[in-house]
């Protein structure tokens, strides 16, 4: 036994003569792979839909051009980018749909992290059916119908059941609930994925199937398949607050950015500049039609975009 | 139980071990005719009782919580953890740098000559190959940051990798102990503990490396252990007897016996580092994996494979140059060999050096070659044509339609209906039969463990997919196994295809998939296939191959058919590869269990991703946990017999 501690001690004595003696500090934690080569980088979360890729996209390219710095990107889901953040990971988070118990934490309690204003982009979830299929039968964009077409929308996943698609797991989603406490006919299949959502959505589009799905804007892929809103029971402040009860539509929410403390402080002018940018949805669907469509790289979608908006970003670097 | 009872052992099997497996049947028979009806009284429901469930929810939240909230003042992270992270963050950077520094041509100079060195002109050009290929796909710096990781990641893992087996190989004691930890750390899906290393560390590259670790050590400490207990006792007996101490004997006889098995300890440790490479994208480890990850979110199949090519090569060059490597021990060295080292060194030196004075450190931009829309418009077109509407045999989503109703569905439905001590019953039968009463009990604990978790009704349906999958695989895969080993042509031209099936992040298929398949199950099925094929093609070429030749001989002068001779000698003999296969199968398909859970695969795999999406230790770790006891039972119901011949070696 006594090997065993004599062996940890000195372990951890080497540890500690390594880095520099003393306490290592948890919030100071930068990726090995910035400031490479003596630039100035900034570490970028990117969420996994394509709207967040291209809020980094615009950042990325301004930073670089304009202000001279390197870029770093890491793509983290919301939740544990909040945490990343704290540490010191990633210095801004540029789309955030509202987590309150995370702001509590790392906002209020800890200020490891500050506020970085508003995106300018209103976000909004919901229940949608393909625009073709709504013409047809009009009444299924009331909540009341969806019974009556639970059999249009099945699928072998769904088995006996209408089939109502969800996305990545790291989406904001009360469906569950919602199928129980309006009485639907209908089975909640997570896609799992994003992308395994979006693809599936074009497969059924192509050959003009029905499918019911939740969706969310700002999205590109409204401008490829035409959707419309299925109207759940309205959304009252505080009506989603107990998540096993909720019974009605999801809020519309204006997106937020997020700086590490140290970096909001620190930062200089990359800094003062993620604060300051601020676009609108359509800017945002412009370039994330261009990278998700017509698979431009988010660099190209970014200079096209940057080149043609003068006037917008000249604002965010005074 | 009866009916088990009543069946006829296969055939085959000798005589002895159908009497010992008729005595083990008749013996449980007993217990659960005692242990059924009282367990029946108490707790009477199909699926697992919730009165033997225990809630970890809360403990499990709190400790999250507790992490978070200590994680900047307490002194375990201040000065443990904390230092453990900066060190990998240093030791990552330094080689990052380094790579840099050195320029693009460097480092392709470098991998050459040291594959030149070690394994010969031929593999040296694929070497230059292989790095200039992941310049040309605009890789350059994401490979770079990739081979960082990988290097400290490989390094770490064989220092402890070689500890732990050290300690094994020396100590009957410690190898005791050790076996079940190395047994747990291999079947663990990466995805269950990426979790807890994020919470502790963050996330980003100290997560990353020490998930690799975790994954990749396993191999490195048994090739050690057992390259040590391997050692020729002859020649320990000559050491002895020249009265050299138990350190001297270690340093100058057992360990440089051990030497092949080291090298393949490390080629294994190699392969498996650079598979974790894209699941700690998921983390934040940067790289190429986070290339092909995000290329999945922006629905990018062309920009995914670009990112994924250089994985493959990197994995292809790294295993071939280490194979080469370990073939070349043992074998007379050359003269000069000193000097071709320097050589080569002075070499790099020159291109290292050439690159910098010119200016080109980096790779150039204008040297890309783009293939992302001409890989996009060849899925576009196949999933346009084969998903639906193919006259007579259907599209490719019919299948999985019917995959999905006539397969899993009756399937998950008919396991979710078993009584929960049936299933119980039926997995200590099945381990029993096969290995000792100690495996099945492990088995056995391991399936009930799944159950006081509290996650039963998901893990059948995991587990319904994961037999569905590997049924599939093993028809499929024996089918070709069995035609590779009777074909020269067909096993060369099956060996690229295997190296990139078996290397290609499984991130970069995830889409064609889903494009092929639709959302569900069943793509989550065909991407487990795609990943477990390759292995039990392999493993049952290469037995099929090795069935004596004289045994092959004396069948065809008997007059046997070719057919006849397959299945009357080879396959019979070629036994244990095929259990080995069975057993390969079904462990792979469970490591893209949680991937499955991407595509629709629901289950285990979608609680995994959620809990890791979300920050929620509870859903992540609980789920993580039960695939874990799945893999330890599947383990423990198809190979005992393997893991005892090891025991006696």
């Amino acid at each position: 036994m006594r090997i065993r501690t004599t062996a940890a001690v000195a372990a951890v004595s080497s540890l500690a003569l390594l880095t520099g003696c003393g306490a290592a500090d948890m919030t100071k934690q930068a990726s090995p792979f910035a400031n490479a080569q003596g630039s100035k980088t900034v570490t970028l979360s990117v969420q996994s839909w394509v709207g967040a890729q291209s809020n980094v996209a615009v950042a990325q390219y301004i930073l670089e051009h304009e202000l001279g710095y390197r870029v770093d990107t890491v793509q983290v889901d919301e939740v544990p980018a909040w945490d990343a953040l704290s540490q010191g990971r990633v210095d801004a988070l540029l789309e955030d749909w509202g987590h309150p118990e995370q702001e509590q934490r790392y906002v209020k309690d800890k200020k490891t992290i500050a506020p970085g204003g508003e995106l300018g982009v209103t976000g909004h979830i919901g229940w949608f059916v393909p625009t073709y299929f709504a013409k047809k039968h009009p009444d299924v964009t009331d909540w009341k119908n969806l019974n009556k077409y639970a059999d249009q929308f099945r699928t072998p996943e769904s088995g006996s059941k209408g089939q109502l698609m969800d996305g990545s797991p790291s989406y904001v989603t009360n469906d569950k609930a919602l199928v129980k406490n309006l009485k639907l006919d209908y089975q909640v299949v997570f896609a799992g994925s994003e992308a395994a959502q979006i693809t599936q959505m074009r497969q059924f589009a192509k050959e003009k199937k029905p499918f019911l799905t939740y969706w969310y804007s700002p999205q590109w892929l409204f401008k490829k398949v035409p959707m419309t809103e299925v109207k759940l029971p309205a959304y009252k402040e505080g009506c989603d607050a107990d998540p096993e009860k909720v019974a009605c539509a999801y809020p519309h929410t204006p997106l937020q950015k997020y700086l590490n403390a140290d970096f909001a402080k620190k930062g200089g002018k990359a800094a003062a500049f993620l604060k300051k940018f601020k676009w609108t949805t359509e800017d945002q669907n412009e370039v994330s039609l261009m990278i998700a469509d017509q698979k431009m790289t988010p660099e190209d979608a970014a200079k096209k975009w940057v080149d043609s908006h003068k006037s917008t970003w000249k604002k965010w670097l005074s | 139980m009866a009916t088990i009872t009543a069946n006829p052992p296969r055939v085959g099997l000798p005589a002895l071990l159908k009497h010992r497996a008729v005595h083990k049947l008749l013996l449980l028979a007993l217990a659960a005719a005692i242990l059924v009806p009282l367990a029946n009284a108490r707790w009477a429901s199909g699926t697992w009782p919730s009165a033997l469930t225990v809630d970890f929810s809360e403990p499990l939240a709190k400790a999250s919580d507790w992490i978070i909230d200590n994680r900047d003042s307490h002194p375990l992270f201040l000065y443990f953890f904390g230092h453990v992270s900066n060190v990998v963050v240093i030791a990552v950077r330094a080689v990052y740098l380094t790579l840099l520094a050195v320029g693009w041509a460097g480092v392709t100079a470098l991998g050459a000559l040291v594959a030149w060195r070690v394994a010969g002109v031929k593999l040296a050009l694929g070497t230059g190959a292989a790095f200039l290929a992941c310049g040309l796909l605009g890789m350059w710096v994401p490979t770079m940051q990739t081979l960082a990781l990988m290097v400290v990641a490989v390094l770490a893992s064989v220092a402890v990798g070689a500890l732990l087996g050290l300690a094994a190989g020396l100590s009957d004691r410690m190898d005791r102990m050790l076996r079940p930890v190395l047994d747990t750390m291999q079947v663990l899906p990466a995805f269950a503990y990426l979790l807890p290393v994020v919470l502790v560390f963050g996330i980003g590259v100290p997560a990353a490396v020490l998930a690799t670790v975790i994954y990749a050590a396993p191999p490195m400490a048994r090739l050690t252990s057992l390259g040590l207990r391997g050692a020729d006792k002859g020649v320990l007996e000559a050491v002895e007897s020249l009265g050299s101490t138990a350190r001297q004997r270690l340093l100058t006889a057992r360990i440089p016996l051990a030497r092949k098995e080291l090298l393949l300890g490390l080629n294994q440790t190699i392969m498996m580092a650079l598979s974790m490479a894209v699941i700690a994208a998921v983390i934040g480890a940067g790289g190429l994996g986070d290339r092909v990850y995000q290329a999945l979110a922006s629905v990018d199949v062309g920009a995914a494979l670009a990112a994924g090519i250089p994985i493959v090569l990197l994995a292809v060059v790294l295993d071939r140059v280490t194979g080469a490597a370990g073939e070349k021990l043992g074998a007379e060295p050359e003269p000069h060999s000193g000097r071709g080292w320097l050589y080569a060194l002075a070499g790099v030196v020159v291109v290292a050096v050439a690159g910098r004075l010119a200016g080109r450190l980096d790779w150039p931009d204008s040297w890309v070659v783009g293939i992302a829309e001409p890989v996009n418009r060849a899925v576009d077109w196949m999933t346009a044509h084969l998903y639906s509407g193919v006259p007579v045999v259907g599209g490719t989503a019919d299948w999985a339609g019917h995959f999905t109703t006539w397969v899993l569905d009756p399937m998950r439905d008919g396991m979710q209906a078993l009584p929960w001590w049936s299933v119980l019953l039926i997995v200590a039968a099945l381990a029993w039969v096969i290995g000792t009463w100690r495996t099945a009990l492990t088995a056995v604990l391991a399936m009930a463990a799944i159950g006081v978790l509290g996650v039963w009704k998901p893990s059948l349906d995991t587990l319904s997919q994961v037999l569905a999958a590997v049924a599939v695989t093993l028809v499929v895969g024996f089918a070709v196994g069995i035609a590779a080993a009777r074909s020269d042509r067909l096993e060369r031209a099956l060996r690229p295809v295997l190296d990139v099936f078996q290397t290609m992040p499984q991130f970069v298929y995830l889409i064609p998939v889903v494009a092929l398949f639709g959302v569900g199950r069943a793509p989550a099925v065909a991407a487990a296939i795609v990943y477990a094929l390759p292995a039990v093609v392999r493993i049952t070429t290469q037995g099929l191959r090795q069935v004596d030749p004289a045994a092959l001989e004396s069948s065809s002068s008997l007059g046997a058919t070719s057919w006849q001779q397959l299945r009357q000698v080879q396959l019979p003999l070629a036994r244990p590869a095929l259990l080995l296969a069975v057993n390969q199968g079904l462990v792979l398909v469970l490591a893209v269990v949680v991937i499955g859970g991407l595509v629709g695969g629901g289950a285990l795999g979608y609680d995994v991703v959620f809990g890791l999406a979300q920050g929620d230790l509870a859903t992540g770790l609980v789920a993580g946990a039960a695939i874990v006891c799945l893999g330890l039972m599947l383990d423990r119901v198809t190979q005992p017999t393997e893991r005892r011949a090891k025991k006696g070696a």
